[in-house]
């Protein structure tokens, strides 16, 4: 019986709490079917002209825009991509051309070379060759001087030794008995003077 | 009184009463916000459009961001065919996130929290999406209510099911919006007396859970938004390629 009395009383108390909630505030005012064709009115008015002036003017611009970006955006990627392949195209010009003027001056300096050391091996063959005959012409001569000389000498000594006889003695001596003794003289001393 | 939670949503007139026959026009609070978000819509899409730099201003970056948001949520959900319905949805979703975030502002009115403008925009959707099913596909449009690969003995439960819910769509997607926005601010508005009830001494705790509250009612703004939108394209998806 107590039992039923409190659980009357709770269910009764949940009642009159919300029967006092509802005369207090009238409920969710969301419910209040008032302002309802107000609110759809405006709703109407207001998104409708939203979404014209949306859909008509401003949408349209903006896509424009990114369009036009990425257009752009894309013309720049590709010139920057002509203009690289351009560059790189004139760096291996560039690179050719190095190559070729070393391969040149390679050549140069090669052909160059060679033609001053075949000048210069040229030019030595011939004074080598004018050397060797200027040494025999030198040699022939000293032969000849060589051959002449004793004669000469024995000349020499015969004229000196009839001299010096004359100023000594005072009398004159046949040259040929001084000649024979001179060669005399010279063919024993021969030898060691000469040595040939 | 300002502690109950209700009162936030009460719409009141603003000005004069303007009747149209037996119908009731006033401009209400109500209609204020709807303007007041347009009008920011439109303002911040206007400066954002209005010249073109190929570095972007802030403003430009911003319209041009949703702008591209809104285009890929359409193509990855919808595909290329819903192309046309592009500035609807993107006027939905900007305003119903404008609206949801205007309402995050103390002392405003959150439009969005009354069923009949979420109702509205629903059935407006739903009515348009079957339109266009029927436009495309004729009677093939009743396909839909047959999804292929079904054992003919679960048929017709299942024909049952899917009418009923896909009639259910405009009530699902109004209700998700409005009980969300309704319910947060509400919630936000009880831990706000809470404040005020406690005072200098206990009133710590539940102001913390507001400013935590705000931020996730933030999110949650911008999320149902996104939502609605993204339940918008599904539902064209359905109505423009068709294969059950």
């Amino acid at each position: 019986m107590i039992k039923k009395i409190f659980f009357q009383s709770i269910f009764f108390n949940f009642f009159f709490l919300k029967e006092v909630f509802a005369a207090e505030s009238g409920g969710m005012p969301q419910l209040n079917p008032e302002f309802w064709i107000s609110q759809i009115f405006w709703l109407t008015l207001t998104f409708g002209i939203l979404y014209i002036v949306l859909s008509k003017l401003i949408l349209p611009k903006i896509s424009a825009n990114l369009e036009l970006r990425k257009s752009q955006i894309q013309d720049n990627i590709e010139a920057a991509e002509k203009q690289r392949k351009d560059s790189e195209s004139k760096i291996k010009e560039y690179d050719d051309i190095i190559f070729k003027s070393k391969l040149e001056a390679k050549n140069i300096f090669k052909d160059s070379r060679e033609k001053v050391i075949k000048d210069i091996n040229n030019k030595k063959e011939t004074l080598e060759n004018q050397i060797n005959e200027e040494i025999k012409k030198a040699e022939k001569e000293i032969e000849v001087v060589k051959k002449s000389a004793p004669e000469k000498i024995n000349k020499i000594a015969i004229e000196a030794s009839s001299e010096l006889v004359k100023k000594l003695i005072g009398a004159e001596i046949n040259n040929s008995s001084i000649s024979a003794i001179v060669d005399d003289l010279s063919k024993k001393n021969g030898d060691k003077y000469y040595g040939n | 009184m300002a502690a109950n939670p209700m009162t936030q949503f009460e719409v009141y007139r603003i000005g004069p009463e303007i009747k149209i026959g037996t119908f009731d026009i006033s401009f209400t609070n109500a209609s204020l916000f709807m303007v007041i978000s347009s009008l920011a819509i439109l303002i911040i899409f206007n400066l954002g459009s209005k010249k073109n730099s190929i570095l972007p201003n802030k403003i430009q970056l911003l319209a041009e961001l949703s702008y591209s948001f809104v285009s890929k949520m359409i193509s990855d959900t919808a595909g290329s065919k819903a192309k046309p319905y592009f500035s609807f949805i993107f006027s939905l979703f900007m305003f119903v996130l404008f609206c949801n975030m205007f309402g995050m502002i103390p002392y405003t009115f959150t439009v969005t929290s009354h069923i009949i403008v979420t109702f509205v925009l629903a059935s407006f959707i739903f009515i348009g999406v079957t339109v266009i099913g029927f436009l495309k596909h004729g009677f093939g449009y009743l396909k839909l209510f047959v999804p292929s690969g079904v054992p003919v003995i679960l048929l017709p439960l299942i024909v049952v099911i899917e009418i009923i819910s896909y009639l259910s769509r405009p009530i699902s997607l109004s209700v998700r919006l409005f009980a969300n926005m309704m319910a947060g601010h509400t919630m936000m508005k009880v831990f706000g007396g809470f404040v005020i009830s406690l005072g200098i001494v206990g009133g710590w705790l539940p102001l913390s859970f507001s400013v935590a509250l705000t931020g996730l009612e933030i999110l949650v703004a911008f999320l149902q938004a996104y939502v609605f939108a993204i339940l918008t394209c599904i539902y064209l998806n359905d109505a423009l390629n068709l294969h059950h």
